[in-house]
């Protein structure tokens, strides 16, 4: 089906465009949904088109993804910008609204470019062929005559060139091509795609200008802080103000009811103080005096609830993939090498914490936020207020951070209804201490593993479990067992181990649980290239080689699918020739092998594909007499297939190694009696430059396979290679996150 | 009545004194280019210059500032970008962006006192102000950078 069309030819014009523009729109909804959402939807609202040209020439391109820092912002826009040949200093981007109508909007799983690039290409492309269209009808020469230059169509033949601005009265009258019609450039002739384009918002990032959801302001508005129960689920008993109120700047007090289970994105509850400025509402609240209810969570303490995962994880759990007979293969009575791996609690610590402004009028909610999904912002609000999701307008901001925090929420509801109850704009902000408290947290998990080692020093069976609080449980109560986590790292194990066994043992969860930075694939990676790497050691062999032979040899794994997944089956099978060779690359650019690992210095090796793209990671470290470490270099190999901007992957897995540093190194969330432990970066400790990767050497595989992503993946195998790479160097084997866990001297 | 200026126009305040001067900043005078990160000096992403020296807003109250010139990073490009600035583009170092005006205030303060610092020195400098996106090479890369520039 085709499903572009010439929208100013329909009188779709509107929204962030003006009459007198060429607007291409595309649909990512079936055609006949499409036109029933745009006849009836409030039209100032849905502009439900992704590109616009202006008489002037200036490009206008809908981003529909959030821009967290990951740069999917920058990339889609300009893989329309190549097809369409314009020029990019004449592109703008008009950020979406939340709507449906553009498909998918969570920005999350390191998939904008995955899902849209085939999109925004024919969104491009279709352009190009029309305008090209108009001029050669204009010059009466025969289309394929002409050519494109940035944002001007020329007919070789005579020299005559017409700027994109020139023809779009011309084009906004055509007829759109059908996609058989339509090429696509040869990769040869990309101009952007693939090659060093700077952000589009960087100007404005180093300038100041730019605008995150902490500098929204919307007219009237005032600032709420909100005190919220200590212990997920308690209820206020009844609270004092009065202290509250003297403070100069608060206003008045109001209550947020608590959420109903499964609590999902809907705020905690509390007591909000509403000021004049931030400063007035965060000093009013701390002279609150609130008595809370009891809560079941309170019975949480981190330390003893370790020992039920660890206890859960040595029992058999929920078979998620078996391949032979492990079991069979135990009994043989051979050697047998068995480990145990455990990682906390994490916070996602964005460095803009979480903070909305939404003003409620007349049942409907307008709202500006940094949220990585506003579609979910357009549900939540509108269950929590009981109005319709349409009358929820989400404007989307630059976020300062995501990670997957801002995929939910929560906060953006309290400012609305916050709003409701005061009949003004109201922005809401979360201090440091809020948002380490009250995340969605990182899963903490236990991992058990078991390896019956052949004469060559190989695993013949391989039994791994994992155990952790699901992300299920934010949406169903009763939720024990991982779902979609399996498919991070742990049902998808890329070994040639003639039986294997992957299984999942039930936890319960007692604070929210939410997707971190790569999510599951932090422990599950973790877990099997620590417990690979101790193998190697028990054989006495290479880590490198070892690690190939686990891999094996070139081939497809064997994997089932789910029905939803037959895109990844298809364009996305999982590739070992892919794993080895960015094995092969970090290792020989790391200069492997040539300086003996031991006496205080090491390196480490860990490979791991998720979010469908391969990755490997090599770490050296340096360990002082005082167990002091420092990682004078990292070099990760990567093979994302097809790539949109190389400078941002290298950016994205630079940072990734220091991201990864931080929960490797420093980073924990406890609780004890329900209550969560750390509360700033004082006890949340993060990495700095001072013990960040001081190098990172990033090698982008060239691939013309399918893209895959890019923001998540290289988390996974920092901190199994790091650990590996201590071990190499101090013989002390790292079996549980973070490092400051453990003594090294 | 407490007078100072801010990028080099003079002001005044007659709010609560004890208001730290980053929500002077940003919930009252309009700066939003500093940010706010976590309220008690630990990630820098407040940085701004008190008479040419980098401090933390978050944690300089509203009567620690009379009579001070105060310099956000809106005064510091007014004209046109800072060599830090450009540096910045070029070395292309955000990602989220969010801490990175902080991260400029400090590495302009550095070079404003060390015109060419060992990467010891920008570490000693830099470390504290946090970016969790990661940036740290890119940005000891563009002072570097900076730094030649400058000199």
């Amino acid at each position: 089906m085709n499903n572009l069309q010439n929208v100013s030819r329909r009188g779709f014009l509107r929204g962030a465009f003006v009459a007198g523009t060429f607007v291409l729109g595309a649909r990512l909804i079936p055609e006949p949904l499409w036109a029933e959402a745009s006849s009836s939807g409030p039209a100032v609202f849905q502009p439900d088109i992704f590109l616009g040209i202006a008489g002037d020439g200036t490009v206008t391109i809908v981003a529909h993804r959030s821009e967290m820092g990951c740069g999917s912002r920058t990339a889609l826009p300009l893989v329309v910008a190549d097809e369409l040949d314009a020029d990019w200093s004449k592109v703008r981007i008009d950020q979406a609204i939340g709507d449906p109508k553009y498909g998918e909007q969570d920005t999350d799983g390191s998939h904008s470019v995955r899902s849209f690039f085939d999109q925004m290409r024919q969104i491009g492309a279709t352009g190009r062929v029309m305008l090209i269209t108009a001029a050669a009808t204009q010059w009466h020469v025969p289309a394929k005559e002409c050519a494109t230059e940035p944002s001007f169509v020329v007919h070789k033949g005579s020299g005559r060139r017409a700027s994109y601005g020139s023809l779009v009265a011309a084009a906004a009258k055509l007829p759109v091509p059908k996609k058989e019609d339509v090429p696509l450039k040869n990769r040869s002739d990309w101009r952007y795609i693939g090659k060093d384009n700077a952000l589009f918002d960087l100007s404005d990032i180093v300038t100041g200008k730019a605008t995150f959801g902490m500098d929204a302001k919307m007219p009237g508005m005032v600032y709420a802080s909100v005190e919220h129960p200590p212990v997920l689920g308690q209820k206020i008993k009844s609270y004092d103000d009065k202290g509250a109120l003297q403070v100069p700047g608060v206003k008045q007090t109001l209550t947020i009811s608590p959420f109903k289970p499964p609590h999902q994105f809907q705020p905690l509850g509390g007591v909000a103080v509403i000021a004049d400025n931030t400063w007035a509402a965060f000093q009013g609240r701390k002279a609150l005096k609130i008595d809370w209810d009891t809560s079941p969570n309170s019975v949480y303490n981190s330390g003893q609830f370790r020992k039920t995962l660890e206890t859960t994880a040595r029992q058999p759990g929920k078979v998620v993939r078996n391949v032979g007979d492990v079991d069979a293969e135990f009994a043989k009575g051979g050697k047998i090498i068995e480990a145990e791996y455990y990682t906390p609690h994490l916070a996602h610590a964005s460095m803009e914490p979480p903070v909305a402004v939404a003003e409620y009028r007349d049942g409907k909610v307008l709202a500006w936020a940094p949220t990585q999904n506003p579609q979910a912002v357009q549900e939540t609000i509108a269950g929590v207020l009981g109005i319709k999701k349409e009358d929820v307008i989400c404007h989307v901001t630059l976020l300062g951070g995501g990670f997957g925090r801002k995929s939910k929420p929560d906060q953006v509801a309290e400012a609305a209804v916050l709003s409701k109850q005061l009949g003004k704009a109201v922005k809401v902000v979360w201090s440091r201490e809020d948002d380490i408290q009250f995340d969605f947290f990182h899963s903490v998990a236990a991992m058990y593993l078991k390896a019956a080692i052949g004469p060559n020093g190989k695993p013949t069976a391989w039994l791994q479990r994992t155990v952790y609080p699901p992300i299920g449980s934010t949406f169903d109560v009763n939720a024990k067992y991982a779902d979609d986590e399996m498919g991070l790292g742990w049902n998808n194990l890329p070994f040639a181990v003639p039986n294997h066994r992957a299984e999942n043992g039930p936890a319960d969860a007692y604070v929210r649980i939410g997707w971190f930075r790569s999510v599951a694939n932090i422990y599950h990676a973790f877990a099997i290239h620590s417990f690979a790497d101790e193998l190697a050691n028990a054989a006495n062999q290479d880590s490198v080689q070892y690690l190939l032979e686990l891999i094996g040899p070139s081939r497809i794994v064997p994997l089932e699918y789910k029905p939803e997944e037959q895109d990844e089956a298809k364009n996305y099978p999982l590739d070992t020739a892919r794993l080895r060779r960015v094995v092969e690359i970090a290792a020989e650019r790391s200069g492997w092998g040539k300086r003996p690992s031991g006496k205080g210095h090491g390196f480490g090796i860990a490979a791991h594909r998720s979010f469908l793209t391969y990755v490997a990671t090599v770490v050296e470290v340096e360990v002082d007499d005082r167990g002091q470490v420092t990682i004078p270099n990292v070099w990760t190999a990567v093979d994302a297939g097809t790539i949109v901007a190389p400078d941002n992957i290298r950016n994205q897995f630079e940072g990734a190694a220091s991201f990864s540093a931080s929960l490797a190194l420093l980073s924990e969330i406890t609780v004890t009696n329900g209550v969560v432990n750390q509360s700033n970066f004082g006890d949340y400790k993060l990495i700095r430059m001072d013990r960040a990767p001081r190098h990172t050497d990033v090698h982008i595989v060239e691939s013309d396979a399918a893209p895959a992503g890019v923001g998540e993946p290289g988390v996974p195998p920092f901190a199994p290679a790091l650990y590996n790479a201590i071990h190499a160097a101090t013989g002390k084997r790292i079996r549980e996150m973070p490092l400051s866990k453990t003594k090294l001297v | 009545m407490i007078r100072f200026k801010v990028n080099g126009t003079e002001r005044t305040f007659d709010g609560d004194p004890d208001m730290p001067l980053l929500w002077y900043l940003r919930d009252v005078a309009g700066f939003t280019g500093t940010k706010f990160g976590c309220g008690m000096s630990y990630c820098g992403a407040c940085t701004v210059h008190q008479d040419g020296d980098a401090v933390r807003s978050c944690s300089v109250s509203m009567k620690e500032v009379s009579g001070a010139s105060i310099t956000t990073i809106e005064g510091i490009s007014a004209k046109e970008m800072h060599p830090v600035q450009k540096a910045w583009m070029e070395i292309k170092v955000p990602q989220c962006g969010y801490c990175q005006t902080g991260q400029i205030m400090q590495a302009i303060a550095l070079l404003n006192q060390n015109h060419n610092p060992s990467d010891q020195q920008i570490d000693a400098a830099m470390s504290g102000n946090l970016c969790r996106c990661g940036t740290y090479q890119r940005i000891r890369a563009a002072i570097h950078q900076a730094a030649k520039e400058l000199a």
